[in-house]
């Protein structure tokens, strides 16, 4: 009797609870549907400007401002063809090169000296530990523009001048503190039992360091060399003040006195320079993505 | 931990000298120099206090600063809502979710280029591809770069269009909201806006003040986009700070008044970062917090 009673019961809820569903399926329908419109309406902004730059470098120079269409009713080479060859005695391609002469020291520089600096503050005691800590969280907070000119000077009196080296010798020092900070906050969040063990074997620290730190840092060191390589290659500031004969000009340099000197003339050429130049930051990024997002992600499990 | 701490000592000894060398030295210098006139050729004369008597009457010093405050305090909410708005949209279970997040991150790589900031003057100038947009519906062109208004709002948005570093971390943060918490306040009856307010974002509030402190930073040193877009200008209404201190220096080659203008932007900061910290036991709660109002 407590049987029938209840079936009917759950006969009446069950209509009840399949209305329910449906309502609720239609509502979470909409939602995805209104999610999905703001996302698509975002990506497009994010990536018409681009798809547009592209294509513009591939317009005739009269096509550019006609149309915001981004496949180019004239396709032509020649922006790139005289984008290349640059209103200066070198090609774009120097340019390029010269780029990779600072960056690639840069970003060795950095992950060899944050490494090792990281490994020092999370293993380690040390003496005035507290406070080496808060000047290196000082140092992420601190505007590098209050220590431009004597950093200026200073390489000045070292006859640095129009060379590389101010760009990339500081990075031999760990002095840019939010590497070796996430390197710290990474390593205090993995387990030390496999150090303890490869001491009990008789490791010394360096092959601690270089046998099991390293190779379990690995992800996070790997988003380290991402990120310096992104803000090298883009950084402008730096070869502006340090380098000033053209045959030393990095991409940045050489792209802003591409448009000082042609002034709205050629956008296709300017255009077209500058898509090259954001090849190698996308190129990287996409190949490293999806390092960096397990490393971010699943980087300690898999150690 | 390991007990060594001579060995400790040597592993950290190339911040130490870094840290004396390109930081400390150069940081106690730039004070010292601010109290000189030097350009670079006659050797520096001690003037005292004379760079910073100058400034109190320096019209573009006053410019200057207002112009980094309106940059500041437009681009900033601006970015951060936006971020955290598109990580809360992203945040549900969706396809090509990571798709989503690799195109808004792209900006972000590529926001302070050259090369972005001459697409951005491709796209703002007079006959360039906003105006061809407008075109379309009528509207006679503008020009952006040209008028004071919206000159600052072109820069702006370039920063506002890098908004996918902020919001990958938004949305790391997101995730990590436990979702007993949602369950709960749903058996409650608690409505979605109030699930939002009460629980999303005081839980994240670490990773919002994170975001503000490190955006804000960078904003008042912002140096490429305005430099490249506009050149600071027109009539000096996109010549931020950074800006008057890099000509100061390197190109009127006053290396004195260059250093104080320099120092009175760390001290800006400086001011503006101890604030929010201060401020930030108010707002921000961390996991296993005892203390702060709504008790974490």
């Amino acid at each position: 009797m407590a049987g029938e009673n209840m079936s009917t019961v759950s006969a009446y809820s069950a209509m009840q609870i399949n209305k329910e569903v449906k309502r609720t399926l239609r509502k979470e329908r909409i939602n995805s549907y209104f999610r999905y419109f703001v996302l698509i309406l975002t990506g497009i902004f994010m990536l018409y400007p681009l798809a547009w730059m592209i294509s513009a470098s591939f317009k005739p120079n009269h096509e550019i401002f006609t149309s915001m269409s981004l496949i180019p009713k004239d396709f032509s080479w020649d922006g790139f063809i005289n984008g290349w060859k640059t209103g200066t005695e070198y090609t774009f391609g120097r340019f390029f090169l010269n780029t990779f002469m600072y960056v690639i020291p840069k970003v060795i520089l950095t992950v060899i000296s944050s490494t090792i600096v990281a490994f020092g503050f999370a293993r380690f005691e040390i003496p005035f530990k507290k406070f080496w800590f808060t000047t290196l969280i000082a140092t992420i907070l601190l505007p590098q523009s209050v220590l431009l000119i004597p950093q200026y000077l200073m390489f000045r009196e070292m006859g640095m001048l129009d060379s590389y080296m101010p760009l990339y010798l500081p990075m031999a020092f760990a002095t840019q503190g939010f590497f070796v900070f996430m390197l710290i906050q990474f390593l205090r969040g993995l387990p030390t039992d496999m150090e303890e063990a490869a001491m009990i074997d008789g490791c010394n620290s360096f092959q601690l360091l270089w046998y099991i730190i390293v190779p379990i840092l690995k992800p996070a060191i790997i988003s380290v060399a991402l990120f310096q390589f992104m803000w090298s290659v883009n950084d402008f500031l730096g070869p502006l003040i340090y380098i000033s004969s053209v045959e030393k000009y990095p991409i940045a340099l050489a792209l802003k006195l591409s448009i000082d000197v042609t002034e709205a003339a050629n956008w296709n050429e300017i255009l077209a320079m500058a898509s090259i130049a954001i090849v190698p930051s996308i190129v990287v990024f996409l190949i490293a993505q999806n390092y960096f997002i397990e490393g971010v992600t699943a980087g300690g499990v898999k150690g | 931990m390991y007990e060594n701490q001579k060995l400790g000592l040597a592993y950290i000894s190339p911040y130490i000298i870094g840290l004396i060398v390109f930081t400390a030295f150069p940081f106690i210098s730039s004070l010292i120099i601010s109290f000189t006139d030097y350009d670079l050729i006659n050797t520096p004369s001690f003037v005292g206090l004379d760079n910073y008597a100058y400034m109190v009457s320096d019209d573009t010093f006053y410019k200057s600063l207002g112009v980094t405050f309106a940059y500041v305090f437009l681009t900033i909410p601006l970015k951060l809502s936006f971020a955290l708005f598109i990580a809360f949209v992203l945040n549900f279970k969706l396809r090509g979710i990571k798709a989503f997040r690799t195109a808004y991150y792209i900006p972000s790589i590529l926001g302070s280029s050259v090369a972005i900031a001459v697409l951005w003057r491709a796209i703002f100038s007079l006959d360039g591809l906003l105006n061809t947009f407008i075109g379309y519906v009528g509207i006679p062109p503008v020009a952006w770069l040209g008028e004071p208004h919206f000159a600052m709002l072109s820069v702006t948005l370039l920063r506002v269009w890098q908004f996918g570093s902020a919001m990958v971390i938004f949305l790391a943060a997101l995730q990590s909201v436990p979702q007993s918490q949602y369950e709960a306040a749903m058996i409650d009856g608690a409505s979605k806006w109030h699930m939002f307010t009460k629980i999303t974002i005081p839980l994240i509030t670490p990773v919002i003040f994170f975001n503000f402190i490190m955006q804000t930073t960078q904003a008042f040193q912002e140096f490429t986009a305005p430099y490249v877009i506009t050149a600071g200008g027109p009539a000096k209404s996109t010549y931020l700070f950074s800006l008057y201190i890099y000509e100061t220096a390197f190109k009127y080659f006053d290396m004195g008044y260059g250093s104080a203008l320099a120092w009175v932007l760390f001290v800006i900061v400086g001011i503006f970062t101890g604030i929010s910290f201060k401020s930030s036991k108010y707002w921000v709660f961390y996991s296993g917090d005892k203390g702060g109002k709504n008790g974490g």
